[in-house]
């Protein structure tokens, strides 16, 4: 598996901390699902209900990797402001960078992107850009000392899966190298085996696992999912074919039609 | 002095951040601070004077996606 950042994760599989039906059940959906890194954010506190601190100590006992996100940021200052806070309060220099372009899709700005993505590598952050398929921003994005790339599938919360399976091939096979992480819009399990398949380094979902029915069974069923396309894509898969090819050898077939 | 946290006006003694954060019940609280949209680290909130109308921001680890 490719490293990020020098980190080997144990699983392909980022799993996000938010909209579970309870504490209990985010811990089990943690352990069934085998995640290796944990997405969290930062929002207002109040002096009295201390809820950071609660989730704080829930957090810690999942013993996984963590990765703060700007989430909700739509300017570059907001984002570099937020990343800086993350930094202080999780002892990271790993982030999510989230720069909103367009509130209906939740669409990446990429120009606010590439520009946050610039200023905070440079400052020793490692940044793990939430960007689109874009084969030019992607290049700006590693330009700006990314060295991680963390490609939608399609809009945040939405479950359509891998929107731009051309335009997610094209990205993989020109920056082969690169560690890259499949993030948001994945639905179901199978989504997520089709990004390992296509070659992608892990995913992140969130949305997923927590909004099924019974979210300990989805984490459980994205663990073998994302094991499944990880194993079938280093099995080396057959190429298609246009055409018909039968499987059972022709070679010694009983002839049986003497009507002929 | 009347500040802004979170959004909320508030009427402090402090004169800096890291006093104003005990006043506000903050003290034992895992959380980072920013001052009128500035990350203010834990280290530099002492020397962080504030001034009538400033705004603060103080945010904790939360659930995210």
């Amino acid at each position: 598996m490719k490293k990020f950042y020098g980190i080997e994760i144990e699983s392909p599989l980022m799993l996000g901390t938010a909209q579970y039906p309870s504490p209990s059940i985010l811990i089990s959906c943690f352990n069934k699902s085998k995640a290796s890194v944990a997405t969290v954010s930062l929002r207002r506190e109040s002096s009295t209900s201390q809820s950071g601190n609660n989730f704080w100590s829930i957090i810690k006992k999942l013993n996984v990797r963590i990765l703060p996100n700007t989430a909700g940021c739509h300017t570059v200052k907001e984002a570099i402001t937020t990343a800086h806070m993350a930094r202080e309060i999780f002892s990271t220099k790993w982030i999510k960078l989230e720069v909103i372009g367009e509130e209906d899709t939740l669409q990446p700005d990429v120009f606010g992107l590439v520009e946050a993505s610039k200023i905070l590598s440079d400052e020793g952050f490692e940044v793990f850009p939430y960007t689109t398929e874009d084969l030019v921003v992607a290049e700006k994005l590693l330009n700006a000392g990314c060295k991680v790339l963390m490609p939608w599938g399609s809009p945040i919360g939405s479950g359509q899966g891998l929107n731009n399976i051309f335009g997610l091939k094209a990205l993989r096979s020109h920056f082969p190298e690169i560690p890259m992480v499949i993030d948001a819009g994945i639905g179901v399990p199978s989504h997520a085996t089709k990004a390992m398949e296509l070659g992608f380094d892990a995913v992140l979902l969130n949305t997923a696992v927590a909004k099924a029915r019974d979210p300990i069974m989805m984490a459980e069923a994205f663990s073998y999912a994302i094991l499944s396309g990880s194993l079938g894509k280093k099995a080396d898969p057959m190429e298609p074919r246009e055409m018909a090819v039968p499987s059972t050898p022709i070679f010694g077939k009983a002839f049986l039609d003497y009507d002929q | 002095m009347n500040i802004v946290v979170n959004g909320e006006n508030k009427k402090i003694t402090s004169l800096n951040l890291q006093q104003a954060m005990s006043e506000l019940g903050y003290k034992k609280v895992k959380c980072a601070t920013a001052l009128n949209g500035q990350f203010v680290s834990v280290e530099d909130r002492n020397i962080t004077t504030l001034k009538e109308g400033d705004k603060i921001e103080v945010v904790s680890p939360q659930q995210g996606g």
